[in-house]
């Protein structure tokens, strides 16, 4: 620090007019610009390359296990997977899934986050033990959701449900979507709480104070102070959640393989299973095309809310 | 009144670990069953009250499978993470010292490179690991995740730089350092404590990562997440075993995760959130 301190000093000699704007000085614009290039470059080429060989395999008849049936095959591969009662399926459960996990997350979390902002015995450690979720593997948190808690015969919640004369329910068997969206709800509610907490305790005190004057309960004062507070926030949150849950994979791969059928397939296990199952080039590179199509969909709309939250 | 503030307390209490404590309940209940017998971990009625043995951990251990996949995980994810500093180090700098008109732009564009789907470029990072003989090998998948993590790191890194007073790096520089060493002895040191969150929140992320490690590693290459996940087949008589793995590939994360929590949040939400 003690140099830094000198050198603060020297900041104040007096220096040629033009030389105090940001920016400026002995190193120009021009000369940073190989400073960013290594890194924007790098994800140019990781951003196009993949994406046009994607694009190229689409429109290709092109199986691993067949390598001479190789040529161009129009549309085909895209008729294809249209028609594949998996696609809509898969489509269809990935809104789910990410669907409910959001509203769980985000509805829990601000509950949590309220809740957590309040003063009680021994919280600190309370919330460290609330945040550990967030930081188990999704393959060990699949295996231990799979096999300790939910497993049919042997697992904690079906000795839960006999002791209390229920019929034990072979969670990942009949209810493989749920199960998976509960699965991947603990994991995320964790990010959400902290996220939100983060944002309550940045909520100016006399604002709850003038509203408690004005003799607001409270539940009013949950709904009409905290949670627009939140919006923002709320809005972050559901952005990078977003992020992640549109490409969950471990979870299904590690308890359910998709199944039953296609029950628990999202759309990135449908074309896991075209492209290492299946060997099907084409195939799953249609499928990737379609997949990066629905992720631009939601991106448009998130990156216009993430946009204006940097900018304020 | 004083009762009343009492009472809030107390049930604030209750409440706050009931959550906690239902939240941490899985992990407890894992970090449990690794020190059971085979036998204890799938009796039902669980066994609660039993002598705990370490004999999983040795078992584990044992294995020299264990290490090796421990050891990738380590290289994979401290290599990616400093490799990922080291090309966004000078990036940040300048867009967070030098901004542009482009600047605001480059970086949306670099995070939204993050909503390319993964599985969407699976076909092509496939076969070209296979043409270039990166499959399975711990090279190509640190690659991979330096890649991935890169957006996050240059903005994070670029949220911490612009928080340095502007000052001290133009004295610096009027003293004639370098590029270089302006970055070098003047940046770095003055946001340490944000490098080091940014690093932390890199290393969890691919520590964590399950996508590319189960599909472009196998038993050479594989870290941790792919190790584990070769445990989903055999059902029922490896349990306290599993847990015991289990465990040991979470610990370090969640110690590393617990000690950075304050930062994490800033990371995570790129300064959206004070």
């Amino acid at each position: 620090m003690a140099t830094s301190a000198s050198q603060a000093a020297t900041a104040n000699r007096p220096r040629p007019a033009g030389d105090r704007r940001r920016g400026s000085g002995p190193r120009t614009v021009r000369s940073t610009l190989g400073l960013k290039l290594p890194a924007v470059l790098l994800l140019v080429l990781w951003m196009i390359v993949p994406l046009v060989m994607t694009l190229w395999f689409s429109f290709q008849r092109y199986n691993l296990l067949d390598a001479s049936d190789r040529g161009f095959a129009g549309l085909d591969n895209y008729a294809y997977l249209l028609t594949d009662p998996g696609l809509a399926q898969a489509i269809w459960n990935t809104v789910l899934l990410v669907g409910w996990v959001l509203v769980i997350t985000v509805g829990l979390g601000t509950l949590l986050a309220v809740l957590f902002d309040q003063e009680f015995w021994g919280r600190g450690v309370a919330r460290v033990l609330v945040i550990a979720p967030f930081f188990v593997m999704p393959t060990v948190s699949a295996l231990v959701w799979k096999n300790l808690l939910m497993h049919p015969v042997n697992g904690l919640f079906s000795w839960l449900a006999r002791s209390f004369e229920l019929e034990a329910i072979d969670w990942f068997g009949d209810l493989p979507l749920i199960s998976i969206i509960v699965m991947v709800a603990w994991q995320w509610l964790p990010f959400a709480t902290l996220i939100l907490l983060t944002s309550v305790q940045g909520l100016d005190p006399e604002r709850k104070e003038a509203a408690r004057m004005d003799g607001a309960g409270p539940v009013a004062m949950f709904f009409h102070i905290i949670v627009p507070h939140l919006s923002r926030s709320i809005g972050v949150v559901i952005m990078i959640e977003t992020l992640f849950l549109l490409s969950i994979f471990a979870e299904i791969f590690v308890t359910t393989g998709g199944g039953p059928g296609f029950a628990s397939t999202n759309l990135t296990f449908l074309i896991y299973r075209y492209a290492l199952r299946e060997y099907d080039v084409g195939g799953a590179s249609a499928g990737g095309v379609i997949a990066i199509v629905l992720a631009n969909v939601v991106a448009m709309f998130l990156m216009r809310s993430l946009r204006r939250s940097i900018e304020a | 009144m004083r009762t009343r503030a009492l009472r809030r307390k107390v049930i604030f209490t209750v409440a706050g670990w009931t959550v906690a404590l239902l939240m941490f309940f899985p992990v407890f209940w894992m970090v449990l069953a690794s020190f059971k017998t085979e036998l204890e971990a799938v009796s039902t009625p669980p066994s609660l009250f039993f002598r705990p043995t370490l004999e999983n951990y040795v078992a584990v251990q044992e294995r020299a499978d264990y290490l090796r996949f421990a050891w990738n995980s380590v290289l994979v994810s401290f290599g990616s993470t400093a490799l990922a500093l080291v090309i966004a180090c000078p990036a940040a700098y300048a867009m967070a010292f030098f901004p542009t008109r482009r600047t605001k732009d480059t970086l949306v564009w670099m995070l939204s490179t993050k909503f390319l789907p993964p599985v969407g470029v699976l076909v092509p990072i496939y076969l070209i690991f296979r043409d270039t003989g990166l499959l399975d090998v711990r090279a190509g998948l640190l690659m991979v995740y330096t890649l991935i993590n890169l957006p996050i790191v240059v903005w994070m890194l670029f949220s911490f730089f612009r928080e340095v007073p502007h000052e001290i790096l133009e004295a610096g520089r009027m003293d004639g350092a370098s590029t270089r060493e302006e970055i070098l002895h003047l940046l770095l040191p003055l946001s340490l404590p944000g490098i080091v969150s940014t690093a932390l929140l890199a290393i969890i992320l691919s520590w964590n990562e399950a996508f590319w490690s189960l599909n472009l590693t196998a038993a050479r290459a594989g870290p941790l997440t792919a190790f584990i996940a070769s445990f989903s087949s055999p059902e029922g008589l490896f349990w306290a075993k599993l847990s015991a793995a289990s465990t040991m590939a979470i610990a370090p994360i969640v110690v590393f995760g617990w000690l950075s929590q304050r930062q994490l949040v800033r990371g995570l939400t790129f300064g959206a959130v004070k």
